[in-house]
This record gives C-alpha cells, structure tokens and sequence, in this order.
C-alpha cells in the first residue's frame, strides 16, 4: 500500500506538470488575444514630420526656410535642481517665473513624472546657446529640436502665406485623411496653394514604450518604420530684390503693385501694403500672440491687396475700350466724335480728336462715344434689346482680357471683380427696363466696373504682348526640375488683332513722353503707360497707374494702386517708373535718388480710426467685417524686429532694412 | 583525495545536470529580463541582476563542494541543531529586521542581505527527516504526529509572524512527505476540501453554499449502500463541519475592512481589481500569452523588459521564457522540471537509509510546491503569492537554499551503499 502512494505522488507531480502545458498551450497558442494586447501595451507610433520645402527667389536667393527652435523638456521625476535660484539665472526667468512655468506644465494634458515634458517652449536658437552648457548640470532637462517657417527677408508677407495648425474643418473635409490634430499646414499665400508640394510625406516611427511610456528604442529595429520624405523646394517667379525695393517705396501708404513678366507671366513683384513682418506667425507662440492682433488691425495687414482690394478701374480701362472697340469695328483709329455729350473733357481741344490723342490725354467724352458706338449696333430698332445685346458681346470681349473673373494666379483668395451683365441690371432697374444710358459711366472705367490690382498688370501685359497672356504665377519650377501646371504655359490669346495694338501702344508712349504720365519716363528706355484716377467717394482719390517697359520686346509690366494719393502720375507713376528702371537696368540711376527719396517720405497713409477699406462696387466683394471699435495703432517708425513689446505695432508701416 | 573522488564517481550526475541546466536557463532569463535597449549592458555587469546573480551561482558552486566534502553523516548527527539555529536567526529578524515592502524577513549586513525563512526550509527538513526516522514511529497516532507538528509549527509560524505568506505555505509542502510516510489520507482531503470550500465561500454567497453542500450530503445518503447510523451520521458530521467553515469563513471575512476584503476576494478573482493584484496577473498573462509557438526570440521581449511584468527577474521570471522562447521554452522549463523531481522520487526510493529517503521526498516536496505555485501564478490559475521558481528566480538567499537542499541529498545519494537499512 505504501508503495503506491509513491505513485500517487508522481502522478500529483505529473499531472499539475500537465495541466500547466494545457494551460499554456492555451495562452500561447489558441488564445490570440494576448499577441494583440502585448503589441497595444509595448508599441507606439510615432509620427515622423518631414521637412517643409524652401522657397527661393527668381535668382535663386533663398527666401523662406525652416530654422530650429528649442524646446526645453523636463523629466521630473529625474530633474535635480541644487540650486533654484542659479538655474533661474541660467535661464534668466525670475523665481516667480520658475514656479508658474513648473505649475503649467504639470496642468497639461498627459503630464508625467516619469515622461517628458515642455518645460519652456520654442527657445531660439540664440537662447538655446546660452543655455546649453548650463544646462549640464541639471539632470532631467534637455532640449529637442523642431523647426519652424524663417523669413530671412521680412517681406512679402501677405504672398508667401503662413503656417498654422490644421482647424478642425480643414481636418474633416480633407480628401486622403493625411493630416490629424495638431498637424502644421500652410493657411495662406503660397504656403497654402503649393500645400501639397511643400509639405512632403509623413514618415512613421514604431517605437517600445515601457508602461510608463517613455520610449526604450526601436521596435523591430525599426522594420516597420517608413522614413519621412522632405517637401519639395519651389523657385518662385519673385525677384526678392525689387520686391524689397517696392515695398520701400510703398512704406507709408496703402495699395498694391503687381509687376509681370509679360513674356511668361511670371509675377516679378507683388505687394500688398500696408504689410507686416512674416515672421511674426511662424511658430504656435509667435501665431498664437500675434494673430488676432493682426486680424483685428484696422489697416487689415493680413488682407492681399493685389488679389482682394476691388477698385473701379478709371480711365486706364479707356484701353481695354478702345481695343474692344477696334477688334468689333465700332470705330477706327481715325474716328472723331462731337465733343459734347453728358460727359466733359478738360484736357484737350477738338483739335485733337482721334483715338490717339483721346487715350494720351484721356478725354472721357471721347470714349463715351468709343462705348456707345461698341454697344449700340442698331440691331434690333430697340434701344433697349440693342443694349442688352450689346451689352454681353462687350461683356463677352472684356472677359478675354480677365475682367470679371479669376485669373488663375497660384495663390488662393483671389477675387473676380466685376463686370456686369443683363441679369445684374434687370435686377437693379428691372427687366429689359434699361439701357446704355443708364451705364455709361462704364465707358470711362467707372460705374459699376470692379477690378483687382492684379488684372490690370494682367492687362498690360496683354498690351505689352499685343494681345495675348500668361496667366500670371509665381511659382515656375517645383522641385528639382519639377514642371509648373500647363495652365501656366499655355498662351492665351484676347482675339484683338495685333495690329489694333499699334495705336494703343503709341498713345501709351506719348502718355509718357508727353501727357499725363511725365512722371514715369526713364532715360534710354521707352516707357509705354496709362495713368488713372480711381473715384474714391469717401476720401482722396486714388492714384493709379500702369506701364510696360521696354516699349518693344517689353521686360516688364506694371499696376501700381495707392490709395487717396490724388491722380495717378503724382505717386503711382514714379513708383512705377522707379521699380521698371530698376528691374531692367538693375539700379536707379544718381540723379533719380531724390525723386526716390521724396517717394519714401510720402504719406498717404489714413487718418486713424477711418478704417482702410477700398470702395466696395455694387458686385459686393469685400466682406469682411472691420470692428470699428478697435483703435488704429499708433505709426511708429520703427521696424518691428519682435513682437516681444506689445507696445510696438505690428504692421510694419515703414521698412528699414533694404539697402 | 580518495573521499572526493568516491563523492564524484558515485554522484548522481543526471540530476545535477538538470540542476545545472535550471540555474544556467535561470541566469539567462534573469539578464534578459532586465535587459534594456537603450542603455545596453554586459550579462557580467555588476549593476544588474545577472552580474550579481553570476556571484550567486559561483558562490554556490563554493557551498556544493563545502557540502560534497563534509562527512555525510553531518546532516543527520546535527539536523536538530541546525533547525534551533534557524529558529534562533527567525526570532532574530523579527526582532531587528527592517521593514522591506511589509515583511520583516531579511538580514542586512552591510549591502548584502540575507533571508533566514530561505534555510528554514532544508533546516525543517533535515529535522523532519531525522525524527521521521525513527524506527518504529506511526503516523497514525496522536503521540508521534505532535512533534512533528511542532518541528513544522515553529518555523512555520515564526515565517508567518514575518509577514511572508508564501515561505509559509511551503510548509504545506511536507504533507507529501508525511502521506508517503504513512500518514492518513484524511488529513490531506480535509485539507484540500477546507482549501475549497473557502474559495467557494468569496466566490459563492453564504445561503447557496449552505443549501448546495446540504443538497449533495443529501444526495450521497440517498445513494449510500449501507445506510446505518453511522454512515449517515459522519455524511451529518462532515456537512456540519463544511457549513461551518463557511460560515466561519464568511464571518471573518465580513468582519475586515473593505479594501481588505477586496484585495482577498481579487486573489480569486483577479479581475475585481484590475489596477492591484489582477494588473499584475493580466500583464504576466500577456506577456507569456504573447511568446506564441517560438517566442519573440533572446532579448526580443517587449512586455517584461519594458516594465509591464512586476517582480520580472524574480518570483515572473518565468513571463520572461514564456514571451522570448514561447510554447517551445515553456514546454522545456516544465519538463526539466519534471525530469528532476521524478529523478528525485526515483533517487528517494533507492535510498536504503530512511533518513535519506525521507529527506529526499522533503526536497521533491519542496520544489514541486514552489513550482506548482509559482507557475500557477504567472499563467493565472492561481492567486498570487510570492514565491521563486527554484534555481531560476534571481536572489542569492533563495539559489543558495535551494542548491543546499538539493546537494545535501545527492551527498546522502551518493553515500547510499555505505549505510544499512534501518
């Protein structure tokens, strides 16, 4: 009997040794679960951000890049602090400042002992340096990199956009679920519309976490990890330099220039001003401290003035009416009308009464009758079907040149402007109860006419080239030798005959020689252009005026737009002038430095508390709403560097730094 | 020369190659649960638990060979002694001892510390097994069964009062040892049946208990083949006895806090607190669930050495071979383990000393209780007691009792044919 209690003490042994392998058999094999469970606990996934693509200017100048910041991160549960008050010093924060940082941080969401944390956010790099060796002496600290947008030249803010964190509707209308919260993405200018080429591919990393997870290396030795890939650089159409110069020029005054390339269409310079030190909205401090200061700012800095500011074109649209005109045979250049009609001419006498000298000395009875004769074709016996017939082919001929719609430039934002057709008046004067009469304000650019800054550069380009365009663009080459949409290869023709053009262009030259436009003539180049007065009921005119240059094989075309500075050859002409001699001739000669000079000194800038809005036409663009309770800022004249004083004004209404 | 020379050529070499191969799979497992991937040590660097752990072992070898050189006779001659030394070095740590996580069990000698219910454990079995020898004893009766209660009582209850629950219940161990040297198997069901029925009591309320064991007595009576008095009388007894353990059970359990009552109830039902005792299990569970057929290979491991698995190189060690080396490791642990105790039974019976066979079924005993409650725990079937896994948990106190243990036999082993039968 005893003997078998042997074996039953085996077989005990022997069995609990066989239900442990049923057991086990059972958890490592049939039951999945826990494969699942250990890869949730012990992996993470770690998104890797690639960097954003540079942009460089028309020469090759590198104009945004992305440069490092520091974040100051804490171990708390490994940080030692021997001596509070030096390591204040270090970071040269107060003991206050010490105490309420290590408050905020342990507020966070997801805040650690044992994971790190931001103990100071996005340090520069200047600050990194002091701090680094310091640093040595505390454990638990240490500082990461990340990078955010530089603007090297402080310039062309509006143009090149910003970055910011994608909002939530941008996160859930997105078509292939790339971004998630928190993600960087461009919200405006070029940032936003080359978005996609800029911003590269994601990359992900799968690391071990422990269970408090903080990061113990790579898992798999990285097998499963995909390597982020860098965004593509893009060469902008932008000649940096003029640019800089433009915007000099335009310190002290609100408006826009657009110059083109009118043989590409490649957009040379564009300004929108007053504007504002992009480097102010790189980065989550600098965006979050400086937005809404700049959003609420009565002079709207954030506002793209060539893209947005619908103007009514004035008498440089007597251009487009004459070529409209010729190309339907309404009239010829000889054409000569009686001089009197609602409209007065006070420039020039009878004498002088052909098309050629109408544009040179702009004499709006003379185009009144230009339009009228283009409208009525006496079709129908009916003055009012006549002017509705009439009405869309001219509409129809003038949306050739742009008017009344959106170019295509590569930046987003850009407004239509406005052309009006017969639903328009039918719904303001009532059906077929309309005719000429009651719109031929129009004929000399005013009226119910809306159009950007950039349409008229667009339309001296189409001059310049005797009729036809590039749609106007600013980027040429993604990549490294990446091709640019074709749209923005793709000649468009206006279908004027060229021939039409010669008058035209001869009358622009006179302009310059010996009208209106004085102002704008360069010594040795032959200057072709259009001065303008845009009626501004509210205030002061605005001065308007275009240009191309060289008069034959032409380099350059130009619209500059400064509000209530009077007529056009008193500002915008030398502005012009100023910026196509130097594009062409690389500098401004000597004995133009004072006409320089006196256009950097002037003013035109608004009294304060009167808000900046360019005269709404009845088309109804502008809609944004300007609080008018909030103050203008003071204009200073000092560059604004940083924002740290918040007593400095953020518009950068003066420009120190070029030259 | 020529005494060690008899000790090695007559040494039962199978087991010690079982041992070996325990302490080696140990030693491994201990450096890859605390290896870490960042800051990547050697398996000999002091700073870790493999490099002390490497001290332990040479230092164990040094006691083997103390052990195989001493006269074998010893052991016997001094069991008693031995056993009030170790009762004396109990009383001593609970008096001077610190605590360390709520137990009062070690002696710290400068850095190194020592955990005296470790050698109480050979200790009470040497003394059991000399007084077991005695010619003529009977385990049936009253008179021979006190001493021995009172050689296993003492340390056993001086091991209590130190807080550590699971040397304690190792004790339960020896019951082996007494049903294979006579005793009644009563006491071992009752045991068993106590151990159910408090189960059953935090898991099953009071009154369905009560009604389910009057239902099944009633059921045995009905089915009795001799229904005399006293057949129904003992079924009576026996369910009155149940009844009131569980009542009793119930009754002690009601009178504790409530997260007292919590944490015994979870011991059964891990889930109940899935941040306490159950987190521990989950993780363990996930860690060897998640080894599969192979295991993530050496080193590969991500839930213990990532600190999911608590205690990962001691009383978890086994998650460690279960997620690196998978069914396949698991499987080769458990039948090494097995191959040493039923090399170890078979070494007990071919003793014709009784000592030394009774001192053999002491070890067997001994391991197998730290094994089946050891993995029991780490796979979940069991509650969670802290115990080692014999020779492969990292510690010095514990791979030095159990090596001490372990060559004291194959010492007696390896003297069989010298000594007569008693």
């Amino acid at each position: 009997m005893r003997d078998n209690r042997r074996y039953i003490i085996q077989f005990v042994f022997l069995l609990i040794g066989f239900v442990y392998l049923a057991r086990l058999f059972y958890l490592q094999i049939i039951d999945d679960s826990y494969k699942i469970k250990a890869l949730a606990t012990s992996s993470e996934r770690v998104v890797q951000y690639p960097q954003r693509g540079q942009i460089y200017d028309r020469n090759g100048k590198l104009i945004v890049y992305n440069t490092p910041v520091y974040d100051l991160m804490m171990v708390p549960k490994k940080s030692k602090i021997a001596d509070t008050l030096a390591f204040c010093q270090l970071l040269e924060i107060t003991r206050h400042e010490f105490d309420s940082l290590i408050g905020k941080m342990k507020k966070e969401q997801g805040y650690s002992r044992v994971r790190p944390s931001v103990f100071m956010g996005q340090l520069s790099t200047i600050d990194f340096a002091k701090i680094q060796d310091g640093l040595i002496d505390y454990p638990g600290f240490y500082v990461t990199a990340r990078t955010i947008r530089h603007y090297p030249y402080i310039s062309m803010a509006n143009t090149l956009g910003y970055v910011g964190e994608i909002n939530s509707k941008q996160l859930a209308k997105q078509e292939e679920n790339y971004y998630s919260q928190g993600d960087y993405i461009g919200l405006s200018g070029l940032e936003a519309s080359y978005e996609k080429e800029l911003r590269g591919q994601k990359g992900v990393k799968y690391v071990m976490v422990n269970v408090h997870h903080v990061e113990k290396g790579a898992f798999k030795n990285g097998a499963l990890d995909t390597a982020a890939v860098a965004g593509e650089s893009l060469n902008s159409t932008i000649d940096i330099d003029l640019q800089q110069y433009a915007e000099k020029l335009m310190q002290n005054k609100v408006g826009s220039i657009v110059a083109i390339d009118p043989q590409t269409g490649e957009v040379l310079t564009m300004v929108s001003s007053p504007t504002y030190d992009p480097n102010l909205l790189s980065g989550t401090r600098a965006y979050s401290r400086n937005f809404n200061r700049l959003l609420k700012d009565p002079l709207l800095p954030l506002y793209s003035r060539p893209l947005q500011a619908v103007y009514r074109p004035g008498s440089i649209f007597k251009l487009v009416q004459s070529l409209t005109a010729l190309q339907e045979g309404a009239i010829t250049t000889g054409s000569t009308f009686p001089l009197d009609g609602p409209m007065k001419c006070h420039k020039h006498s009878g004498a002088h009464n052909t098309l050629h000298n109408a544009i040179q000395m702009s004499c709006n009875v003379y185009f009144y009758h230009v339009f009228r004769h283009n409208i009525y074709h006496h079709e129908t016996g009916n003055m009012f079907r006549d002017s509705e017939k009439g009405l869309m082919r001219w509409r129809n001929s003038v949306a050739k040149f742009g008017f009344g719609r959106r170019l295509g430039i590569d930046l987003p934002n850009e407004k239509r402007g406005f052309v009006p057709d017969t639903a328009y008046f039918n719904k303001v004067y009532g059906a077929h109860s309309w005719k000429f009469s009651n719109w031929y304000s129009m004929a000399i650019g005013e009226g119910e006419l809306g159009v950007v800054p950039l349409q008229m550069a667009n339309l001296v380009s189409i001059i310049a080239n005797r009729g036809y365009y590039y749609v106007p663009h600013l980027i040429k080459g993604v990549g490294k030798n990446g091709k640019i949409s074709e749209k923005y290869t793709t000649r468009n023709s206006v279908d004027v005959d060229s021939s039409h053009f010669k008058v035209v262009v001869q009358a622009m030259e006179d302009v310059v020689n010996a009208g209106t436009g004085r102002s704008a003539r360069i010594d040795s180049i032959i200057v072709c252009g259009k001065t303008g007065t845009s009626e501004n009921k509210g205030g002061k005119d605005h001065s308007v005026f275009v240009a191309f240059a060289p008069r034959d094989n032409p380099k350059i075309a130009i619209a500059v737009y400064v509000e209530n500075a009077g007529f056009g050859a008193a500002v915008a002409a030398p502005i012009a002038s100023l910026l196509m001699e130097k594009y062409i001739k690389g500098s401004v000669s000597e004995k133009r430095k004072a006409i320089e000079k006196g256009i950097i000194e002037k003013n035109f800038m608004p009294a304060p508390k009167v808000p900046v809005l360019p005269k709404v036409p009845p088309g109804g663009i502008l809609n944004k709403v300007v609080k008018q309770d909030s103050i203008a800022k003071p204009m200073g004249k000092k560059p604004i560097v940083t924002a740290r004083n918040s007593n400095v004004p953020l518009v950068k209404v003066s420009q120190g730094k070029t030259n | 020369m020529y005494r060690e020379d008899k000790v090695t050529s007559y040494l039962d070499w199978p087991t010690v190659l079982l041992f070996a191969a325990c302490v080696l799979i140990g030693w491994f497992n201990i450096f890859a649960a605390v290896f870490d991937v960042e800051n990547q040590k050697s398996i000999f660097d002091l700073s870790l638990n493999s490099g002390k752990q490497l001290l332990w072992i040479g230092t164990g070898a040094v006691i083997v060979i103390v052990i195989l050189v001493l006269d074998y006779r010893f052991y016997e001659t001094f069991a008693y002694i031995i056993l009030a030394f170790t009762v004396i070095s109990l009383v001593g740590v609970l008096l001077l001892a610190k605590d360390v996580n709520g137990a009062k069990s070690w002696f710290e000698i400068g850095s190194f510390r020592v955990q005296p219910s470790e050698f109480a454990k050979f200790a009470t079995a040497l003394a059991l097994a000399k007084y077991l020898s005695q010619p003529g004893l009977n385990l049936e009766k009253w008179k021979d069964l006190i001493p021995v209660g009172a050689i296993l009582a003492v340390p056993a209850l001086l091991i209590l009062f130190q807080n550590d629950t699971g040397s304690f219940l190792v004790f339960s161990a020896f019951i082996f040892v007494l049903y294979r040297e006579g005793l009644s198997p009563i006491i071992p069901v009752v045991g068993i049946a106590a151990i159910v029925v408090l189960v059953l009591t935090l898991l099953v309320p009071i009154l369905y208990l009560v009604i389910g064991f009057t239902i099944v007595a009633g059921f045995i009576i009905l089915t009795l083949q001799r229904r005399n008095f006293r057949n129904i009388a003992m079924v009576v007894g026996g369910l009155v006895l149940l009844c009131g353990m569980a009542v009793g059970a119930n009754a002690a359990i009601g009178k504790l806090q409530d997260h007292q009552q919590k944490r015994i109830k979870s011991l059964v039902n891990p889930g109940l607190e899935p941040q306490g005792i159950g987190y521990q299990v989950n993780q363990s569970k996930i860690a060897i669930g998640s080894g599969g057929l192979l295991g993530k290979g050496w080193l590969e491991g991500t839930q213990t050495k990532l600190n999911f698995v608590p205690e990962q190189s001691t009383d978890f060690i086994f998650c460690t071979i279960g997620e690196e080396h998978g069914l396949i490791g698991s499987t080769l642990v458990i039948a090494v383990f097995m191959g040493l105790l039923c090399r170890l039974l078979y070494l007990a019976e071919r003793q014709k000393d009784r000592f030394a066979r009774i001192y053999g079924y002491c070890v067997a005993s001994i391991i197998f209780f730290h094994f089946f409650i050891n993995l029991g725990m780490v796979i979940g079937l069991l509650p969670v007691i802290g115990i080692p896994l014999p020779f492969i948990s990292y510690g010095g106190s514990s791979l030095w009792s159990f090596t001490i243990l372990l060559f004291i036999f194959l010492k007696l082993d390896a003297h069989r044919l010298q000594t007569l039968a008693r």
